[in-house]
């Protein structure tokens, strides 16, 4: 049977995510693309390592980091009174960490591509920095926007190594569809875990044809 | 102060060291080649640059001032810039890339603007499907639709084809009397400068080195450098023999020979100097009847090159008294004809006194 609840939970996380990454992304994509400092190439690497890094060693790391012990999650539970571990604020901040590199580096690329002199152009024009991002560079980079959104979005769906070392399994709080399917197939309920994969493949072939498509339409 | 007036100072990056002024309706060209902040100083003037040290006012309207500690943003000041490859907006069509430039006060029309600049019937286009020519225009034309009190044109030629370029430029000439601002140019082309150009501002290195009429610093270049960056053909070493300012005489020797200059300014006897003279006030002989002048500064040798573009001979001489050094002498080309001048030919000239201009002397500097 579909597993509704972790369906909805998987939505919920990754609809979370994709929109808060728009905005923290756009920020960042657009310091990194125009500013040059020191280190420059450290702050891109570590932002991308969760593309290489196992997410069973971020999870742990995660884990370790949200716990109690830590000054942050000590820090976190003095303020809100409750943990991170095995809880949805902790799997949300998780995967936003897990997910940053793939909603940032496509519009990384987008907004390094809009050459520095139609911003300029923009400016001689009298468009001041809000109406050249809003009339300029919003509508050249919107492909690389909107693949990174897809792309957050589609990865959070389908993450499980974070997921599960930061957030457990707790049906109706941490469990996505992902380790819904691992706890159909370990309790040997392969009808369950057969619809709930399809579901998944489905998602994610059309949110990756898509991305393909707004990438052949902007090219 | 009506114009333009800048100075500008830069020690730390990319260097500057030059100031100038340019009236309403007149043209300055920044000459030099490339890299040698031509492009910085028009970004200066849009506010796209921020120099260590310096001023540009506009009109009674200071932009940038270090002293005051002034500095009016790109957006306020109302420079129309002309970008070397254009930067139009390449989402936006014809139209809406020059709308984009309207003021609210503006009261010229994007219709208005486009005949302006000779493009009409375009206006729902993106750019990328326009010649380079046309784009050219649109960046004209956006440039000019915030009512600029400035025009600054990055070497707008650059990237057109020659037939295109030579059109444009005299549609620019027509352009440019109608307008009422200052206008300053970028280019590397000589050609292009004396064309359009009231004045000109020679740059190397960030430094500006003389600022003249095209006439001026092509014929009186303010030292070797100068007249080598302005690409002058006749550019020799010299020493000076005698001088006397009564009389407005120089007596100088130059490869086995000694000719006669004006006086000019005072150099040390004995003294090295650089000499040029324009081409064209090289005089030839006649072979038969010579004419009284052939006493002036004769000269004699053989033609090693003849090469004519459009009505001009430009004949290259080698000189008897020194082979090695090539003298040219620009004709009109029936008078080349009319002489049946020839490579391998032996002719006699003159280098007429008044036209020979002596500069100090810099190395590397003979030809």
């Amino acid at each position: 049977m579909m597993d509704w609840s972790a369906f909805f939970l998987s939505l919920r996380l990754a609809t979370l995510v994709m929109i808060i990454l728009l905005f923290s992304g756009l920020l960042i994509a657009r310091f990194l693309a125009w500013r040059q400092f020191r280190g420059k190439e450290l702050v891109e690497a570590l932002l991308a390592l969760p593309l290489v890094l196992p997410p069973t060693v971020l999870g742990f790391y995660l884990l370790i980091f949200f716990g109690s012990n830590s000054w942050f999650g000590h820090l976190y539970q003095e303020i809100t009174g409750h943990s991170l571990i095995f809880t949805f604020s902790g799997l949300l901040l998780a995967s936003l960490i897990y997910s940053l590199p793939f909603a940032v580096q496509p519009m990384l690329r987008a907004f390094e591509s809009i050459p520095k002199n139609l911003r300029e152009a923009a400016w001689c024009s009298g468009l001041n920095r809000w109406q050249t991002f809003l009339k300029i560079e919003l509508p050249l980079a919107w492909p690389g926007i909107l693949s990174g959104m897809v792309l957050a979005f589609a990865h959070t769906l389908g993450e499980f190594g974070v997921v599960l070392m930061v957030g457990g399994n707790i049906p109706g709080e941490t469990q996505t569809l992902s380790i819904a399917i691992f706890d159909r197939v370990q309790t040997f309920d392969d009808q369950s875990a057969h619809i709930m994969s399809m579901v998944l493949l489905i998602f994610a072939f059309v949110t990756i044809s898509l991305v393909f498509l707004l990438n052949r339409r902007s090219a | 102060m009506k114009g333009l007036s800048l100075q500008l100072k830069n020690m730390s990056g990319i260097p500057l060291d030059l100031e100038f002024t340019c009236a309403p309706g007149k043209v300055l060209a920044l000459v030099g080649p490339s890299g040698s902040g031509k492009t910085t100083v028009l970004r200066c003037i849009a506010g796209l640059f921020r120099t260590d040290e310096g001023f540009i006012y506009c009109d009674d309207w200071t932009w940038f001032d270090t002293d005051q500690k002034v500095f009016v943003s790109p957006q306020q000041r109302h420079a129309g810039l002309v970008f070397q490859n254009y930067a139009l907006f390449p989402h936006l069509n014809v139209r809406q890339n020059i709308e984009i430039a309207f003021t609210a006060q503006s009261k010229t029309s994007v219709t208005e603007l486009l005949s302006l600049v000779n493009l009409r019937g375009l206006e729902e286009r993106l750019p990328s499907t326009l010649s380079g020519g046309q784009q050219q225009r649109v960046a004209l034309a956006r440039a000019l639709a915030r009512e600029p009190r400035v025009l600054l044109l990055d070497e707008p030629f650059s990237a057109v084809d020659q037939v295109t370029r030579r059109k444009l430029r005299l549609e620019l000439l027509e352009l440019i009397r109608k307008l009422e601002i200052p206008i300053i140019l970028v280019t590397h082309d000589l050609d292009e400068a004396a064309m359009l150009a009231d004045q000109i501002c020679v740059i190397h290195n960030g430094t500006g080195l003389q600022i003249g009429t095209p006439e001026d610093v092509l014929r009186t270049p303010s030292s070797a450098l100068v007249a080598r960056l302005m690409d002058v053909r006749n550019l020799f070493e010299g020493v000076v023999i005698e001088q006397n300012e009564q009389n407005d005489h120089s007596l100088i020797a130059w490869g086995g020979i000694e000719f006669e200059a004006p006086f000019q300014r005072p150099f040390p006897r004995g003294a090295k100097l650089n000499w040029s003279i324009p081409a064209d006030r090289v005089l030839l002989h006649r072979r038969v009847n010579p004419s009284r002048g052939v006493r002036e500064n004769p000269v004699s040798g053989q033609i090693v090159e003849l090469v004519t573009i459009s009505g001009i001979t430009n004949v290259i001489v080698s000189l008897d008294s020194s082979p090695e050094t090539r003298l040219h002498m620009d004709l009109p080309s029936h008078v080349a004809e009319r002489n049946s001048l020839a490579v391998g030919e032996r002719i006699s000239m003159s280098l007429l006194k008044n036209a020979i201009h002596l500069m100090d002397h810099s190395h590397s500097s003979s030809r």
